[in-house]
């Protein structure tokens, strides 16, 4: 069991548990789900420079505990108790069924296996599954997204592509400023409170989270 | 050569055609332990069989030979199927390149057959048994013939028991994750092909839930037993296929590989009793899903194994 081993294992892992929150129906679930997904993606720093023979430094340690803390306890907590005032657990009927979401994500990922290939990357990476995990991971969160009706279900949607960028930034992580992770995270979690705000509102004007109401603009 | 071979291969296949009972044993007797109960005695199976086969048979009016002809074929194809699996040893008496299509399509045979058995009978319930069993035959499919395009490149060979054989260790060391995943998706298959729990209830005598156990319904005598024979021999065949895929073992390990396997085979017969006795069946439109997921799994491993090998 070498490094890039684990590294290839943790990345397939990711994959299999956006294609686990396209077939859920349970809200909490989901979240769990995103919160794992989360908490494999804030030590996958740490095992890549441990991997390489130093010690993680600084600037990993930050991104890590950064991820740590907001993606794997914070927001999920938020998103759980949303739903636990909200009394609503369960996406009843997405636009897309369960098994066809399963289907076309599959579809997704194996898609972006074949495009990220031919992709020039200008620094070496830790493992070459980063990149269409990434890729596979950003465009899951766009499916869930765009897919389910529950406000709470979008909003996780949103946080599974963040998570792909994020797996995306690894690549650069040598290379990017400390202050600009930082940036992406706050900026992260401005954009959940607001959602979790407008989630409340949603709730308390129509007493449920679907979002399909939203659509038509109709004076009473 | 042939004779030798014979010499060599002979206590093997009779080994592998005596064992299937005695794991049906084994699930029983891990289900009775579950329970808290002491369960049948371990050769009940055998018991059973012999029983039914000094019985008589007795065939409805309204079927026609492909009644008759069901279990048969069943039994047949199967057998055949168990000549070009590895089960103790890594050895099989047939194998040829391309071995593995006839393989699957030996395994659709079987079940052609009792679904058109069942079909025969002009019962409605067996009817629904048989459009429930080839609805989700449909979706485990694909899922296996996927499993087998990732073992056929990652040893880069179409000989099934090549591909479950020693090259496959060098293939856990290059594409682990991959073969991790083939052998979900393999464990996925298992338990949908032999209708076992949660996609089947093999226990269950309720008309609307059963799949397997309803299209038997009107088999009496040695048919019937030709059909438990050929359900247990069906969960061998799949379960070591499995296990080689899972636990690859290294050339030149002779008997200790063999009795291993032995060992492999019981212990998996009893973590699928140890899945029948702490879950429920899913329900029936939850299954599709279930099986999806077995057909994912091996087109990640596809994937997966596409890009290291090219890359």
């Amino acid at each position: 069991m070498n490094t890039q081993m684990i590294v290839d294992s943790v990345l397939v892992l990711v994959i299999l548990l956006d294609l686990a929150m396209l077939a859920v129906s349970r809200l909490a679930t989901c979240i769990r789900l995103f919160a794992l997904q989360s908490l494999l993606l804030a030590l996958l720093p740490l095992a890549a420079t441990t991997g390489r023979g130093e010690i993680p430094g600084l600037h990993e340690i930050t991104v890590a505990a950064g991820a740590l803390g907001l993606k794997v306890i914070l927001l999920p907590r938020i998103l759980l108790r949303i739903i636990r005032t909200g009394e609503i657990h369960q996406e009843i009927e997405p636009f897309i069924g369960f098994t066809a979401s399963v289907l076309v994500g599959a579809g997704l990922v194996i898609g972006s296996f074949a495009v990220t290939r031919g992709l020039p990357l200008p620094v070496d990476r830790i493992s070459d599954f980063l990149p269409p995990v990434s890729a596979a991971t950003i465009l899951v969160g766009l499916l869930i997204l765009i897919s389910r009706v529950k406000a709470v279900t979008q909003v996780v949607g949103f946080l599974v592509m963040e998570n792909g960028i994020y797996l995306f930034g690894l690549l650069l992580l040598e290379q990017t400023p400390l202050l600009v992770e930082l940036g992406i995270l706050l900026d992260l979690f401005v954009g959940v409170f607001i959602m979790a705000i407008v989630v409340y509102h949603i709730r308390r004007e129509f007493d449920h989270m679907d979002t399909h109401l939203l659509d038509t603009l109709k004076e009473a | 050569m042939s004779v030798l071979r014979a010499l060599t291969v002979l206590p093997e296949a009779a080994v592998v055609l005596a064992l299937p009972p005695m794991l049906m044993s084994v699930i029983a007797k891990t289900k009775a332990w579950f329970a808290g109960r002491v369960g049948p005695p371990w050769l009940q199976p055998y018991y059973d069989m012999l029983k039914l086969l000094r019985k008589g048979t007795v065939y409805s009016r309204t079927t026609t030979w492909v009644f008759r002809a069901g279990p048969i074929v069943n039994l047949a194809a199967l057998l055949t199927a168990a000549t070009m699996i590895p089960v103790l040893s890594g050895d099989v008496l047939l194998g040829f390149p391309g071995d593995v299509v006839l393989v699957a399509y030996l395994f659709a045979l079987g079940r052609l057959f009792t679904v058109l058995a069942a079909m025969d009978t002009g019962s409605s319930f067996e009817g629904m048994g048989a459009s429930r069993e080839v609805t989700f035959g449909t979706m485990s499919e694909p899922a296996l013939f996927l499993s087998f395009v990732v073992l056929a490149v990652a040893t880069k060979s179409l000989e099934l028991s090549e591909m479950v054989g020693p090259p496959l260790a060098i293939a856990w060391k290059s594409v682990g994750p991959a073969m991790l995943l083939v052998a979900g998706a393999l464990t996925i298959v298992l338990l949908a092909e032999t209708c076992r729990i949660p996609v089947d209830d093999p226990a269950t005598h309720l008309e609307l839930t059963m799949i397997h156990e309803v299209m038997v319904l009107d088999h009496s005598g040695p048919d019937f037993a030709f059909i438990s024979y050929a359900a247990a021999l069906k969960f061998m065949l799949l379960g070591s296929l499995l296990l080689h895929v899972a636990l690859p073992h290294a050339a030149g390990w002779g008997a200790v590989g063999v009795l291993l396997r032995l060992l492999e085979l019981g212990l998996l017969a009893v973590v699928v009793g140890a899945i029948e006795s702490t879950m429920a069946r899913l329900r029936l439109n939850r299954v599709p899903l279930f099986l999806a997921g077995a057909s994912v799994l091996s087109g990640l491993a596809t994937a997966i194994v596409l890009v290291r090998s090219h890359g």
